[in-house]
C-alpha cells in the first residue's frame, strides 16, 4: 500500500519522456564473472588526484587501498578483486574530452580474497562519534553515486550554524533507462535504511524523506516495508510524480519540501543534505562491514543491447565486458553511452572502464542529428527550464562570448538538464554552448587567479632583492664606519701612547737633573 | 562694475583654494590607471612588452607612453581588456604569433651544471636549487616566461606546452559539420528545372 499523506511541491518546467524502465527493470541485478583486467582510474570524484600507494608487480587483496587520500578533496581507490597490478598507465576514461587519464589495470587471480583489507567493523554506529564515521567514509572511497561523484565525506561535514533540518535521500532516478536505483530499492532496502540511519547519526538530525518517483511503485513499497520492518518512525519513503529531472538535488529538495536553493548556494545552507540511495548502501556497507566502495549496479540497456539488465559490477570493468554479459548488441552500427540519454557521455572506445559515477551503460541506434537552425525566439526552453533560467538569453550571450552577462543571468545555475536543447524546434545544442560558456569563466579564474600569485611571487622577490641591495649597503657603511674609527682610535692611541712617552722621558729627564 | 569683478575674482579665488586644498587632503597614492592595468595583466613578467615587467608596462600604458598591444602572452582578450579600460581603438596584437599556448619550463637534469644563473633570471622565484648541484623548476608556479633560457650556459631548459589533462580540458565551442544533403539538393534542382 502506498501512502501518499505528505503535500508536494511543484517545481518549474520539466519534461515528459519515454522511459524505457521496464526493459531493464524486469529480473534482479546479477553478479557477473571477473574480466580479463580491471582498469581502475586514479581520480573518479570531484577533487584532486589521491597520491598512489602500490606499484607495477604488486599483489592486492580485494579492498585494499591503492591510492590514499591525505590532503582536501581527494578520495582513496581500492582494489575491486584481489590479483596483481600489472602497470599504472595512461588508459581511455569516460570524460567528454575522450583524453587519457592515469589507470591502475590489475590482472584478478580469481579468487576474490578479501585477505585482511576489510576495515574494522563498527557495528553500532550509534556508540561511534560522528567525526569517526566521516573519516572511515572517507577512507571507503565513497563518493555521490547519482553521478555527481562529489565525496560524500565532505557533503557530511555541516557547520554547527546552520542546523540540518532533513536528510534528502534521492531515489528518483529520472533520467530514461536507468533502473539501477529501482533495483537497489527493492533487493537491499534494508542495507539503505540502515545506511540512513548511519547518515542521520553523523548530521545530527531528526528527519529524512527519501524521494522517489512514482513510476517505481515496487520500490516505494519494498522500501516502505523496510522502514516499517526497523521501526524508525523518522524516515519517510515518498512517492513523487514522475517528471524530468526530479533527481535533481535542488529539484527533489523543491518537491519534498517546498524549500529552494539559493542560487549558487548549496543544499546545506537551507539546512538539508541530500544523499543517492547508492551512496547510503555504500556508508552501510563502509561502516557496518568494514567494506570499502568497490562495486555497484549498473543498468545495462538500450535498443541495441540484446538483453537489458543490472548487473553487480565491480569498479573498473570494461565496458566491452558487461555489454557482452547482457547478450551483447543487436546491431552493428551503435552509439555507447555511459549514464542516460540526456545527459551521458558518449564513449567512444569500449574498453572504457566503469567506474564510481556509473549508473549505465546505454546503446542506441545513432540518431541523425539534424542540423541546428536559427533560433526563433519561441521561448519553450524557458517554460521548460526546471532550474528558472532564461536559457534564450544564456545562449545569445554564450554565443558571443559576453560571459560576464550570461554569468549574470545566473549560468551557473544551470544543472546541464538537457531540457531545453530537448524542446528545441531548432535543433540547438544549448547545453554545448553553457558548457563551453562555464569552462570558459572557469578557465579565466583560473588564470586570474595564477596571475595573482605571480605577482605576489615577482613583488615578493622585487622586494627581496631591494632588501639585499639595502642591507648589503648597510653593512658596508657600518665596515666603513668601523674602520674609520678604528683607525681614528688607533692613531689617538699612538699618538697618545707617543706623548705619554715624551712627557716620560721628559719627566726621567727632569729628575735626572736635579739630581 | 567693479563690484561683479570683485565677486568673480573672490570666487575664483575661493574654488582655487578648495580645489588645492582637497587635491593635498584626498591626495590618491600610486597611480590606480596603472593598477587596473596591471590587474588584466596575466604576471608573467617576460618582458616581451620591451618593459622590464608587467607592472612598468601597466604603468607606460597608463601615462600613454606605451601600446596597448605589446603584451603577447595575454593574447587578444588582454589587448580588448586594456584598450577598452584606456578608452581606445583594440589594435591588433603586435605579434606575429596566434593564440599563446600556456608554455611549462623543464629542466634537463643531466645537464643541469648548477651555476644558478637561472635562479637569479627568474622573475617568480619558480626556480629551486644551490650552486653545483641541479636545479629543478616548480612547474606550478613557473609561468612560461621563458627568462631562463638565455642566461643558461649549457642550454639544458626547455619550453614545453603545458599537457593537456581532463581535469584541464575545456568544453570547445560547438561547431558543426555541414554536410550536404543529397535528397534536398535533388528535389531542389528539380524545381527549378520545372
Amino acid at each position: 500500500m502506498i501512502q501518499t499523506l505528505r503535500k508536494l511541491w511543484n517545481i518549474h518546467g520539466g519534461l515528459h519522456l519515454d522511459y524505457h524502465k521496464e526493459d531493464s527493470n524486469q529480473s534482479p541485478a546479477r553478479d557477473i564473472p571477473l574480466p580479463a583486467e580491471l582498469v581502475i582510474p586514479l581520480q573518479q570524484h570531484m577533487g584532486y588526484k589521491p597520491n598512489l600507494t602500490v606499484k607495477a608487480g604488486d599483489y592486492v587483496y580485494k579492498g585494499q587501498e591503492l591510492a590514499e587520500h591525505n590532503g582536501f578533496m581527494k578520495v582513496p581507490v581500492h582494489a575491486s578483486t584481489s590479483g596483481t597490478i600489472t602497470a599504472i598507465e595512461e588508459r581511455p576514461i569516460a570524460h567528454p574530452s575522450g583524453l587519457n587519464d592515469l589507470c591502475i589495470i590489475l590482472k584478478p587471480d580469481g579468487k576474490d580474497d578479501w585477505g585482511n583489507a576489510r576495515m574494522t567493523p563498527y557495528p553500532d554506529h550509534t556508540q561511534v562519534d560522528g567525526e569517526v564515521l566521516r573519516k572511515r567514509i572517507c577512507a571507503a572511497g565513497i563518493v555521490g553515486m547519482g553521478g555527481a561523484v562529489f565525496p560524500a565525506a565532505i557533503k557530511l561535514n555541516v557547520h554547527d550554524n546552520i542546523p540540518i533540518s532533513a536528510l534528502i535521500i534521492n531515489g528518483a532516478e529520472c533520467e530514461p533507462y536507468i533502473t539501477c536505483d529501482d533495483r537497489l530499492m527493492r533487493e537491499k532496502p534494508e542495507e539503505i535504511i540502515a545506511g540512513i540511519q548511519i547518515m542521520m547519526h553523523i548530521i545530527n538530525t531528526q528527519q529524512c524523506l527519501i524521494g522517489i518517483e512514482d513510476n517505481k511503485p515496487q520500490a516505494v513499497a519494498a522500501m516502505q516495508a523496510a522502514i516499517a520492518s526497523s521501526g524508525d518512525t523518522r524516515i519517510q519513503a515518498i512517492p513523487v510524480p514522475t517528471l524530468y529531472p526530479t533527481g535533481g538535488e535542488k529539484q527533489l529538495i523543491k518537491i519534498l519540501t517546498g524549500k529552494e536553493v539559493p542560487s549558487g548556494g548549496r543544499p546545506a545552507s537551507i539546512g538539508m543534505i541530500c544523499h543517492n540511495v547508492a551512496t547510503a548502501r555504500a556508508i552501510y556497507r563502509a561502516i557496518a562491514l568494514g567494506e570499502p566502495l568497490v562495486e555497484r549496479y549498473v543498468t545495462v540497456s538500450g535498443s541495441g543491447i540484446a538483453k537489458p539488465c543490472n548487473l553487480n559490477v565491480p569498479v573498473g570493468t570494461p565496458v566491452q565486458h558487461l555489454i557482452e554479459q547482457a547478450g551483447g548488441y543487436t546491431q552493428a552500427v551503435h552509439r555507447l553511452l555511459m549514464g542516460g540519454p540526456m545527459m551521458g557521455i558518449t564513449l567512444n572506445n569500449p574498453q572504457i572502464p566503469v567506474v564510481k559515477a556509473t549508473n549505465c551503460i546505454l546503446v542506441e541506434q545513432p540518431k541523425p542529428v539534424p542540423p541546428a537552425m536559427p533560433c526563433i525566439r519561441c521561448g519553450r526552453c524557458m517554460e521548460t527550464c526546471p532550474a528558472n533560467l532564461l536559457p534564450q538569453q544564456l545562449y545569445w550571450y554564450s554565443r558571443s562570448r559576453e560571459f560576464d552577462k550570461a554569468e549574470n543571468l545566473h549560468l551557473f545555475d544551470c544543472i546541464e538538464c538537457g531540457c531545453c536543447a530537448y524542446v528545441c524546434p531548432s535543433h540547438i545544442p544549448l547545453v554545448d554552448y553553457y558548457r563551453f560558456a562555464k569552462a570558459e569563466i572557469r578557465t579565466q579564474r583560473d588564470t586570474k587567479r595564477k596571475a595573482e600569485i605571480a605577482r605576489d611571487r615577482h613583488e615578493f622577490r622585487l622586494e627581496r632583492q631591494e632588501r639585499a641591495k639595502r642591507e648589503k649597503a648597510e653593512k658596508l657603511a657600518k665596515h666603513r664606519e668601523q674602520a674609520q674609527t678604528s683607525t681614528d682610535d688607533g692613531k689617538k692611541a699612538a699618538i697618545q701612547a707617543a706623548l705619554e712617552r715624551a712627557q716620560a722621558k721628559k719627566a726621567a729627564a727632569q729628575q735626572d737633573n736635579p739630581a | 562694475m567693479l563690484m561683479a569683478i570683485l565677486v568673480i575674482c573672490g570666487l575664483a579665488l575661493f574654488f582655487g583654494a578648495l580645489l588645492g586644498y582637497t587635491a593635498i587632503r584626498c591626495k590618491v597614492e600610486g597611480n590606480p590607471v596603472a593598477e587596473k592595468i596591471d590587474a588584466l595583466l596575466p604576471q608573467s613578467q617576460c618582458g616581451q612588452c620591451g618593459y622590464p615587467g608587467c607592472r612598468p608596462y601597466s604603468e607606460a600604458v597608463a601615462k600613454g607612453e606605451a601600446a596597448v598591444n605589446l603584451c603577447v602572452p595575454g593574447g587578444e582578450n588582454t589587448v580588448k581588456a586594456i584598450a577598452e579600460l584606456m578608452g581606445v581603438e583594440a589594435i591588433p596584437l603586435d605579434a606575429d604569433a596566434a593564440e599563446p599556448v600556456p608554455l611549462v619550463a623543464v629542466i634537463d637534469e643531466n645537464t643541469c651544471i648548477g651555476c644558478t644563473l637561472c635562479i637569479q633570471a627568474c622573475p617568480v622565484d619558480a626556480i629551486v636549487g644551490a650552486a653545483k648541484h641541479m636545479h629543478t623548476i616548480i612547474a606550478s608556479e613557473c609561468t612560461g616566461c621563458k627568462l631562463c633560457l638565455p642566461p643558461c650556459p649549457v642550454d639544458c631548459i626547455a619550453m614545453v606546452p603545458l599537457k593537456l589533462e581532463p581535469a584541464s580540458w575545456k568544453w570547445p565551442y560547438p561547431v558543426f559539420k555541414l554536410t550536404q544533403q543529397p535528397a534536398n539538393d535533388a528535389t531542389a534542382n528539380g524545381k527549378v528545372a520545372s
